[in-house]
C-alpha cells in the first residue's frame, strides 16, 4: 500500500491482538520456514518416501487432472466457529495457495490467530506443513484451525 | 545493415543446427531487416557450383514441405538447399527451449511466423521439478520482437508464461493470431485480459492444463466488438464465470469458429443458446452437463446438436448423468473423438453411448466405467486407433479397482487398429499384455501404469519383463513406451534389442542393475528422450550413454544412484551437453545427484539458472 512511511500503519484497521503488527511478519516467516519455503515442491520427498509407497508425482496424473478431477473434500473446523466447512485439499497448487484459502474461508485475512493443523490416517494431529504438498493431500482426514493463544503457544 | 551477410563458418551440426560463433550471431542480429531479400547465389562468396535452376524455384518447392524432420534433411543436402530452406520457412519447432537459443534461431531462420516451444522436463507436470526452474519466455519474445515482427502464431508447452510476456505478446507483435498454452504456468487471467483487447486479428486462444491464477472471467469481455476472426476458444481449464452475454455475442459475429470449449460454469440452456449461432462447429467442449431444475431435460434440449452437421470432437461434459447423455446422441454418429476423462460414467452410461458412436477413432475414459465398459469400447468401436484411460482414484486404493488387465484384452480384440495407448490399472498380467500385442501389433504408442510401484505379474507373482518382450518383440513400429510393474534388467535387454524406432521410453521403480539402463543406451538406435525416475541405475549407466547423449534431445534421472562425480565427468567430457543438478531442498548429501537433467544445446550453458540448478 503507498501509505507506508507516513506512520499511518498505526490507524491501520486489522483483526487481531494489539501489538501484534511487527509479529505478524514475524510468525508467517516463522510458518513459512516451516513450510519450508513457498509451496512444496517434493524435491526431498521422492527419495524418503521411495519404500512407503507414497511417492511424488506418483502415480503419474498431471496437476491439472488432479486439481480437476479429483474431488477430496475434508472437514474445517475453526476453535469458537458455530459450524463446520469444508474444502477440497485437490484444488491447490500448494501449501501457500492452500493456507491462503482456508484463511478466506472463515474471512480471517491476515491474521495470525489461527495455525492450520490436520488429522492423518493414523489419527494424529499434525502441524500443517511438515510433508511434501502431494504427500498432504493424500493423508489428509480433516482439519481445524487451532487458536493461539497470546504467549504464542496454542489454546487446548 | 548489410544485404550479403557473410556466411557464419560451419563448425559442427547437432541434429542440423548449425553451431554459429556467438559474436556472429550478435552481428547478424544487429542487422537484422524483416523485409532483407535472400542474396543472389550469383553473388555470394563462396557458391561452390551452379545451381541447376535458381533459388527462387527451389525455395517454392520447399516451401511446400512443412515437417520439421523433413526440412532438417533438406538443409543437410549442400549449402544451396541449406539456404533455400532457411529462408523458405515459416515455422520453426524448438522441442527443448535450451538447447538453442533465440538469437542463433534469428540469426538461421529469417523469415518465421509461427513459433512452437517446448520448456520444462516432462516430470514437471508430476511436480518433481521445483517451481522457479527456468523456461521463460521472455528471453524468446524479446528477441523476436525485432526478429520477427510479424509473427503470427506462438505454441508453448511447459513454459513460464507471465503476465508481462502476455501483454509484450500482445502488444509488440501486430499481426499476432494464434496463441496456444499447455501445461504453462506463471500468468494469471489478466494476461489473458491484454491478449483479448489488443491481438486485432486473433484467430486462436487455446489455454489448456495450465498452473494459471484465475482472477475472474472479466478477460473474455475485453475481446473488442470488432472481433470476428476467431476460429478456435479453448478456456475450459479457467474456473471463474465469464459474461455469458460477451460470450453469445462473440460466438455470434465470429463466423469461422470451428472449436469452441467453453468451462464448467457454462449451464446446459446456455451452450444451446451459444450453438444455435455457430453451427459450423468442428469442436466442442461443453460445460456441465447437468441442470439443476429438470423440468422435461430431454425434450428441452433434444434438437440441441441436430444442426451441428461438421461436429467431429466432443469433450467436457463435466457431471454428466444418464438423464442429460442421450441429448448428444444425434451428434455422436459422426464422432471422431470424445473425450469423457472428465466425466465419471458407468459401464451402462457408456455402453448406452458408445453405441451410437460406429466412428470413433480416439476416445479419453475415466476409469470408472471399468471392465464392463472397456468391453462396451470393444464391440462398438472397431475404427478405435486411440485409447487413454485415466484413474478417477489414483491415491486411494480401497475406494474403486477401477479397470484390469481383462478391460484391455477386451478392447484389444474389438479395436485391432489401436495404435496409442494409455492404460492406468491395479493389476496386469503377463498373458494379458500378450495377448494385447498380438491382437494390436500396430502400436505407436505403449503407455502402461500399473499403479503400485513395483508390481508383480498378480497371478502369477511373475516380474512383468515378459509383457513389455512381447510388446516389444511383436510392434515393431513402436515409438513411445512407458513401462511400470517388477522389472528386472531382462525388459531391458528386450527394449534395446528389439525396440529399433523407439524414440520416447518412461522408466519408475524398474530394472536391478546398472544393465538395464545400458541395454537401452546401447540398443534403441532412434532413442532421443529418456526419462527415469526411481531407478537402481548408477554412474557406470549413465556414463555408458557418452556417445549416445549428443543424438537425444534429453535425459533425466532422478532418484538413482547417480554421483556428482559422475555427472561431472560426463560434462567435461562432453561440452557440447549442459549437465544440469537440481540440488535437493535438504542438501542431506552433496555427493550423490538426486535429479539430473542433461540435454544437448548449441546455446551453452544456460545463463538464467536458479541457484538451485547447478550446471557443472
Amino acid at each position: 500500500m503507498g501509505t507506508e512511511g507516513l506512520g499511518l500503519e498505526i490507524t491501520e484497521l486489522r483483526l487481531g491482538l494489539p501489538g501484534c503488527g511487527d509479529e505478524r511478519k514475524e510468525k508467517k516467516r516463522v510458518f513459512l520456514d516451516i513450510l519450508g519455503g513457498d509451496s512444496g515442491d517434493g524435491a526431498g520427498g521422492d527419495v524418503k518416501n521411495r519404500n512407503i509407497g507414497v511417492a511424488v508425482g506418483w502415480p503419474p496424473v498431471c496437476s491439472y487432472r488432479k486439481r480437476t478431477i479429483i474431488k477430496m473434500y475434508v472437514k474445517v473446523s475453526m476453535d469458537g466457529a458455530p459450524f463446520l466447512r469444508k474444502i477440497d485439499v485437490n484444488g491447490y497448487k500448494g501449501y501457500s495457495d492452500f493456507v491462503r484459502a482456508l484463511e478466506n474461508l472463515f474471512g480471517l485475512g491476515d491474521e495470525c490467530e489461527y495455525i492450520p493443523i490436520y488429522e492423518d490416517k493414523d489419527g494424529d494431529w499434525m502441524l500443517v506443513g511438515d510433508v511434501p504438498w502431494e504427500t498432504f493431500i493424500e493423508t489428509c482426514k480433516r482439519l481445524r484451525m487451532k487458536k493461539r493463544v497470546s504467549d504464542g503457544g496454542f489454546q487446548t | 545493415m548489410d544485404p550479403n551477410p557473410k556466411r557464419p563458418k560451419t563448425v559442427d551440426r547437432v541434429d542440423s543446427v548449425e553451431v554459429v560463433n556467438s559474436s556472429e550471431s550478435t552481428q547478424l542480429l544487429c542487422s537484422i531487416d524483416p523485409n532483407r531479400k535472400r542474396a543472389k547465389t550469383v553473388d555470394r562468396v563462396d557458391s561452390a557450383e551452379s545451381t541447376q535452376f535458381p533459388d527462387e524455384v527451389l525455395e517454392r518447392v520447399l516451401s511446400l514441405i512443412d515437417s520439421h524432420k523433413d526440412r532438417s534433411s533438406v538443409s543437410l543436402v549442400c549449402k544451396d538447399w541449406y539456404n533455400a530452406e532457411r529462408w523458405s520457412r515459416r515455422h520453426v519447432f524448438i522441442g527443448n527451449c535450451y538447447s538453442v537459443s533465440p538469437e542463433i534461431v534469428a540469426a538461421r531462420f529469417p523469415r518465421i511466423r509461427s513459433v512452437t516451444i517446448k520448456g520444462k522436463p516432462r516430470f514437471s507436470d508430476f511436480n518433481l521439478v521445483p517451481e522457479d526452474w527456468g523456461a521463460d519466455i521472455y528471453p524468446w519474445l524479446s528477441v523476436f520482437a525485432l526478429a520477427y515482427p510479424f509473427l503470427e502464431e506462438l505454441r508453448l508447452k511447459r513454459m513460464a508464461v507471465s503476465d508481462e510476456s502476455l501483454e509484450f505478446l500482445a502488444t509488440k507483435f501486430c499481426n499476432f493470431k494464434a496463441l496456444s498454452l499447455l501445461s504453462c504456468d506463471g500468468f494469471s487471467t489478466d494476461g489473458l485480459k491484454a491478449i483479448a483487447t489488443h491481438c486485432k486479428n486473433l484467430t486462436e486462444l487455446d489455454i489448456q492444463e495450465n498452473g494459471i491464477d484465475d482472477l475472474g472471467g472479466h478477460w473474455l469481455s475485453c475481446f473488442p466488438e470488432t472481433l470476428t476472426s476467431l476460429e478456435v476458444l479453448n478456456f475450459a481449464s479457467l474456473n471463474s464465470e465469464v459474461s455469458f452475454d460477451a460470450l453469445e455475442k462473440l460466438v455470434s459475429r465470429c463466423k469461422s469458429l470451428k472449436v469452441l470449449k467453453v468451462n464448467r460454469n457454462i449451464s446446459l440452456d446456455q451452450l444451446q443458446k451459444l450453438l444455435s449461432h455457430c453451427p459450423q462447429l468442428m469442436e466442442l467442449g461443453t460445460g456441465a452437463f447437468t441442470q439443476e431444475l429438470i423440468s422435461g431435460p430431454v425434450t428441452e434440449f433434444k434438437n440441441m446438436f441436430s444442426n451441428c452437421r461438421n461436429l467431429i470432437t466432443l469433450s467436457g461434459l463435466w457431471d454428466a448423468t444418464p438423464l442429460y447423455l442421450p441429448v448428444i446422441y444425434p451428434a455422436c454418429a459422426r464422432l471422431t473423438f470424445l473425450n469423457l476423462s472428465y466425466a465419471t460414467l458407468r459401464s451402462d452410461e457408456l455402453a448406452n453411448l458408445l453405441s451410437h458412436c460406429k466412428s470413433l477413432r480416439r476416445l479419453w475414459l475415466l476409469d470408472t466405467v471399468g471392465d464392463k465398459g472397456l468391453e462396451a469400447v470393444g464391440s462398438c468401436c472397431p475404427f478405435l486407433e486411440e485409447l487413454r484411460v485415466f484413474p478417477a482414484h489414483p491415491f486411494d486404493q480401497q475406494i474403486f479397482l477401477g479397470v484390469t488387465e481383462s478391460g484391455f484384452v477386451s478392447v484389444s480384440r474389438g479395436c485391432p487398429r489401436l495404435r496409442y495407448v494409455l492404460y492406468f490399472c491395479r493389476q496386469m498380467t503377463n498373458a494379458a499384455v500378450a495377448a494385447i500385442a498380438k491382437n494390436c501389433p500396430d502400436f505407436t504408442h505403449f503407455r502402461l501404469c500399473i499403479m503400485n510401484p513395483g508390481q508383480p505379474d498378480y497371478l502369477t507373482k511373475e516380474p512383468m519383463d515378459e509383457a513389455f518382450g512381447s510388446i516389444v518383440k511383436t510392434c515393431t513400429k513402436l515409438q513411445r513406451l512407458a513401462i511400470s510393474g517388477l522389472l528386472t534388467d531382462r525388459t531391458f535387454e528386450y527394449i534395446g534389442k528389439y525396440s529399433k524406432n523407439l524414440e520416447t521410453l518412461s522408466v519408475a521403480f524398474a530394472g536391478s542393475s546398472d544393465l538395464g539402463m545400458e541395454y537401452v543406451l546401447q540398443g534403441c538406435p532412434k532413442l532421443r528422450k529418456l526419462e527415469i525416475r526411481d531407478c537402481p541405475f548408477g554412474n557406470a549407466a549413465l556414463l555408458s550413454g557418452l556417445t549416445k547423449y549428443e543424438s537425444m534431445r534429453s535425459l533425466w534421472m532422478s532418484a538413482c544412484n547417480v554421483s556428482m562425480n559422475a555427472c561431472r565427468a560426463l560434462a567435461k567430457e562432453k561440452p557440447r551437453l549442459n549437465v544440469e543438478v537440481i540440488r535437493d531442498e535438504d542438501g542431506a548429501d552433496d555427493s550423490q545427484a538426486h535429479k539430473v537433467y542433461v540435454y544437448r544445446t548449441v546455446a551453452g550453458p544456460r545463463r538464467d539458472a536458479p541457484p538451485f540448478v547447478l550446471t557443472l
